[in-house]
């Protein structure tokens, strides 16, 4: 199925899906938006792998060795990228835990904490080891566009896409300018 | 003749007069024309640490709450240069703390926050410090939470110039630098500020803070929600009542 459409690629590694959430606030704009583009990788499809794209989303921070993988593919298959929303941009909420040693977080989360039932620090090698920090996404790789926001206004996603449809630079008003 | 005119300055190339003795910064304010601040407040005397109200003055980078008005100076507040510079320091702020805009009880009224806006500041840029800052909740009226201290040195003055206190002084330095309680236990509780002091009222982002009523304004609502700080001016959120400010404008 071969068409003229620009591909996106979106996902969301350290954060809660609110970014994504406020995307589909573009609501029936959405349908316009599917005549221009065609999501690749992304929660939206279910698609795993992350292929060619011209823009990658990416919502939350690194908090762990799947997501720096994740990112990485990203990176090399977007020839945009775009830090979407607080996490992506400065760690956010989860960065919290950043000031807190990340054995002390665990053993406060499965061993110590409230109401533990067989206390035991998980550990599979399915589930991707923490980072001690969380981190933003530009610590780790080059980002083309920033989104700001927790969640970034619906707005904001829409004028950075056609912006970038209509071969533009995006402008933020100052309503879409905003960090909480 | 020339003994009669009123000295000027030229600022954003409109003459503004001054005062022999005043800064640049004041004599802006007093012609109505914002320069970006943090450190600075009218009521207290000059530091000149932030560096965010630097202003070309005759070609040179300088910072206009310490520099004085000089006669035929040129100085250029909003070009693209200085605007640059202003993001860097602006972004410099944010990583060198623990700025987590979305749960902080001043966000949309916190002037680091709306100067960001302003200089359309959209990420961090630099990697992010996540400094290790204790907090200090044993007042019990008052809370200060040094992940947003930026050390300005604000309630330090206020509550030396204006309070008649010391209560508060800036210890260590370099990147230890951080707000203390100016007594042996160094703790608030032991430092004799109080709520209605100036030093209360005075911090621009959401570091010294009262215990209770806190997110009173609605989102969409608070200072910065609708207009820019350069249009609005450095307000606390007791000097706002929803459109309109409450006093002069710094
Ligand atoms: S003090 Fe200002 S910049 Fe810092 S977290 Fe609060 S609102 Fe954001
Ligand atoms: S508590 Fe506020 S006023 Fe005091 S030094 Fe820190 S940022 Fe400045
Ligand atoms: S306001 Fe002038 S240096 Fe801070």
């Amino acid at each position: 199925m071969s068409d003229n459409k620009v591909k996106v690629a979106t996902c969301s590694l350290a954060g809660c899906f609110g970014c994504h959430m406020s995307f589909l606030d573009i609501d029936e704009r959405i349908v316009d938006l599917i005549n221009h583009v065609r999501f690749d990788r992304s929660p939206l499809t279910d698609i795993k792998e992350v292929g060619h794209c011209a823009i990658g989303l990416v919502e939350g921070g690194l908090c762990n060795e799947e997501n720096v993988e994740v990112l990485k593919a990203f990176r090399e298959n977007c020839d945009l990228l775009v830090s979407v929303g607080a996490c992506a941009i400065n760690g956010g909420v989860p960065a919290m835990r950043n000031n807190i040693p990340l054995e002390e977080c665990l053993e406060t989360a499965y061993v110590n904490g409230i109401g533990v039932v067989d206390p035991q620090i998980p550990q599979h090698e399915d589930i991707p080891p923490l980072l001690n920090k969380v981190l933003p996404i530009h610590e780790a790789v080059h980002v083309d566009y920033f989104l700001p926001g927790c969640p970034p206004p619906a707005d904001a996603f829409w004028e950075l896409l056609t912006a970038v449809l209509e071969n533009r630079e995006p402008n933020l008003d100052y309503s879409l300018r905003h960090f909480d | 003749m020339s003994d009669q005119t009123i000295p000027c300055i030229e600022l954003n190339g409109k003459p503004i007069p001054f005062q022999a003795g005043e800064s640049i910064m004041q004599a802006a304010t007093q012609a109505g024309v914002y320069i970006p601040h943090l450190c600075h407040h009218p009521d207290v005397s000059p530091h000149g640490s932030c560096r965010v109200c630097i202003v070309k003055v005759n070609g040179r980078v300088k910072a206009s709450c310490i520099t004085p008005a000089e006669e035929g100076a040129v100085v250029e507040s909003e070009c693209d240069e200085i605007r640059q510079l202003r993001k860097r320091l602006i972004q410099m702020l944010f990583v060198e703390g623990n700025h987590f805009c979305p749960s902080c009880e001043m966000s949309g009224q916190c002037q680091l926050q709306a100067l960001a806006y302003d200089l359309n500041m959209l990420d961090t840029h630099f990697d992010h410090f996540y400094p290790n800052r204790a907090i200090d909740c044993t007042h019990p009226d008052i809370i200060l939470d040094r992940d947003r201290c930026i050390n300005c040195d604000l309630c330090v003055r206020a509550s030396a110039q204006i309070d008649n206190k010391q209560a508060l002084s800036l210890g260590g330095r370099g990147q230890q630098t951080h707000l203390q309680a100016n007594c042996e236990s160094g703790l608030l509780k032991d430092s004799g500020i109080e709520s209605q002091d100036k030093a209360m009222h005075i911090c621009p982002v959401g570091a010294l803070l009262p215990k209770n009523n806190h997110y009173p304004q609605i989102t969409g609502e608070r200072i910065y929600d609708k207009a820019p700080i350069s249009e609005v001016g450095n307000v606390r959120p007791e000097n706002h009542q929803g459109d309109q400010t409450k006093g002069p404008i710094s």
